[in-house]
């Protein structure tokens, strides 16, 4: 998986997703001059400025301008580079949302997105700088695979592996810093295929980005003080999914909790129920995340906790979804 | 090379054809975009008959020049245009806008032989050519980049981000048409939304102005072959046109956006564009 890059895993100790993108970005650069960056005023704040210093010549700045930035995006790619853009996930995903589906996805354009400050990542600036809508419009664009890594370490790696992957890529990231869950990059990260974060089989948690580890603290917790035994997905990507998994799930915990810092509507917990309602078979399922609404302001690990995705949060749910009666048999009164 | 007698009466017979082309494709569609078709006929023969280094045996030649047909509703007539250059069989073109057929009125370029970039939605094309432009000067490609606009679709704010970005990197590699037909799907240009003083727009922002008549080959080649011969500055060509160009009852009437034929309409338009010809 590492193919010879020289990421150093101490780092991500200290260094936000973004600034472990803009360092592998700078290597993967290294390696392939077909490989340009573009952002829209924000090159410091996504962390592709460091691209930018180490390559000025093959990075475009198109000013605050984020329409335009996916189109020129678009042309780049068509005149054979590989574009690498960040701007915020708000104005990526919604400002130049058109762009994004027509320019890059409908021509099925190896553009690859960066974006970061999604969820509530950048929760004290308010609604206009958050993105809780992203993997909503992201996952309903034919040919898009949309990925939300779970800390830096996994930024890494699925800013490696959208390299070679083909077609459009958004990746969403956060803004500050969020511990890590990994020790290092070799898990075997896959595009499409979910990690094992915690085996289980009483409930599944499924969970992207910085729910990741919250889940699997919570997991830790019900294990030692409540005998739990609680299964944590890391559905990295979101699109495609990994249904197997989900599938695996619904048949040996028969209890589904999903947990995201995006809308409830359209996102992860989304996906994971188109899969549940198509298999036709019954599981207990409940999705955690922002509860359709604008999120309030506040710095992110208190809207964690306001919205119930931090640690004691994932703990409480867990614990109510186990309280109620699932059962198998015909009786849909008392059914979850 | 200033264009010949020789040469303008040769691209008078494949303009006359493709304006009948267009006539007929409109028929078969049971409706099309012929207005606008119609307007930019001349500047689309110029540019494939004289100007573009394009080989249509290589539809994906690395080396070609591209073209972004940002006005991509326009599809009725670039799609003939590439047929008759060889890109694809004419007859083709009798499935237009049908169930299953690559052709719809928008051109995708994934289905259509020689378009370069799927348009259609307006104010996207002149971003694009921008990227396609910024690409081949990066790689050190001589190829160019020529993109057509509408000029109603210049109420999209994009096209103005787009053209600070040309100005920015001075993308003299890219040359910018407007079809400046005036007129748009609810009124005049000028009713709906006012784009005077169109020239000055352009000039602040940074582009070298050339306003031709569009329906001219000789006006049309000398501000080609004049964005060509510099690198100071972008240059944009104002073409100033008629909607509908060629057929008398569609000459700048704002209906003839978007309309379909009957066998007799279809035969009227055809021997107007014979008299227009003389």
């Amino acid at each position: 998986m590492s193919e010879g890059l020289t990421w150093n895993v101490y780092d991500a100790n200290t260094m936000t997703q973004a600034d472990i993108y803009g360092e592998v970005l700078c290597q993967l650069g290294e390696r392939d001059p077909k490989i340009v960056g573009l952002s829209a005023d924000l090159a410091k704040s996504t962390k592709i400025g460091k691209f930018a210093d180490k390559f000025p010549e093959r990075f475009f700045n198109v000013g605050i301008a984020e329409q335009n930035l996916f189109g020129v995006a678009a042309g780049l790619a068509k005149a054979g580079l590989l574009p690498f853009v960040s701007t915020m996930a708000v104005f990526t995903t919604l400002r130049a949302a058109e762009q994004v589906r027509t320019d890059i996805c409908y021509q099925n354009l190896s553009v690859k997105i960066i974006a970061t400050h999604a969820g509530t990542s950048f929760g004290a600036a308010g609604t206009t700088h958050h993105c809780t809508e992203d993997l909503a419009v992201m996952r309903a664009l034919a040919n898009m695979t949309v990925i939300a890594p779970a800390d830096g370490i996994e930024t890494a790696n699925a800013v490696k592996a959208c390299v070679n992957y083909p077609g459009p890529v958004y990746i969403r990231i956060g803004r500050g810093f969020e511990p890590r869950c990994y020790e290092n990059e070799d898990y075997g990260f896959e595009i499409g295929k979910s990690v094992l974060m915690h085996p289980g089989t009483d409930i599944t948690l499924i969970c992207c980005g910085v729910t990741v580890l919250q889940a699997l603290e919570a997991a830790k917790y019900l294990k030692q003080n409540d005998g739990l035994s609680v299964r944590v997905l890391n559905m990295h990507t979101i699109k495609p999914l990994d249904a197997e998994a989900v599938l695996a799930a619904v048949r040996e915990t028969r209890r589904i909790i999903t947990f995201e810092d995006h809308n409830i509507q359209g996102g992860l917990g989304s996906a994971v129920a188109d899969v549940i309602a198509a298999s036709g078979k019954g599981c207990a399922f409940e999705k955690v995340g922002i509860p359709d609404c604008f999120c309030i302001v506040g710095y992110p690990e208190d809207l964690y906790s306001h919205y119930q995705f931090d640690t004691d949060g994932i703990i409480r749910k867990v614990k109510e979804v186990m309280g109620k009666d699932f059962e198998e048999d015909e009786d849909w009164e008392d059914e979850v | 090379m200033p264009i010949t007698d020789q040469e303008i009466k040769e691209l008078s017979a494949v303009a006359r054809q493709l304006r009948k082309d267009i006539i007929d494709i409109t028929y078969w569609a049971g409706g099309a975009h012929i207005g606008g078709a119609m307007s930019m006929a001349e500047m689309l023969v110029l540019l494939y008959y004289k100007y573009l280094n394009v080989d249509p045996k290589k539809p994906d030649w690395e080396e070609r020049d591209r073209m972004v047909l940002s006005k991509g509703h326009g599809g009725v007539g670039y799609a003939p245009l590439l047929a008759r250059k060889g890109y694809f069989e004419f007859d083709q073109l009798k499935e237009f806008n049908k169930f299953k057929s690559p052709f719809g009125m928008h051109l995708d370029g994934l289905k259509v032989k020689g378009v370069d970039v799927s348009t259609g939605s307006l104010g996207h094309g002149l971003p694009i050519a921008a990227g396609l432009a910024l690409g081949a000067r990066l790689q050190k490609k001589n190829w160019r980049t020529y993109c057509i606009l509408g000029d109603g679709e210049c109420n999209e704010g994009t096209n103005w981000e787009a053209a600070m970005t040309i100005n920015h990197y001075k993308l003299t590699n890219l040359l910018t048409f407007v079809d400046r037909n005036k007129l748009m799907i609810d009124g005049t240009t000028e009713q709906i939304m006012g784009l005077e003083p169109f020239a000055d727009k352009w000039k602040a922002f940074g582009f070298i102005v050339k306003e031709v008549n569009g329906h001219d080959f000789k006006e049309l080649s000398a501000a080609i072959d004049f964005a060509l011969s510099q690198n100071k500055a972008p240059v944009v060509i104002i073409s100033h046109t008629i909607k509908g160009k060629g057929v008398d009852f569609m000459e700048n009437e704002v209906k003839w956006h978007y309309g379909g034929l009957d066998t007799d309409s279809r035969d009227k338009a055809k021997q107007s564009v014979d008299r227009m010809y003389g």
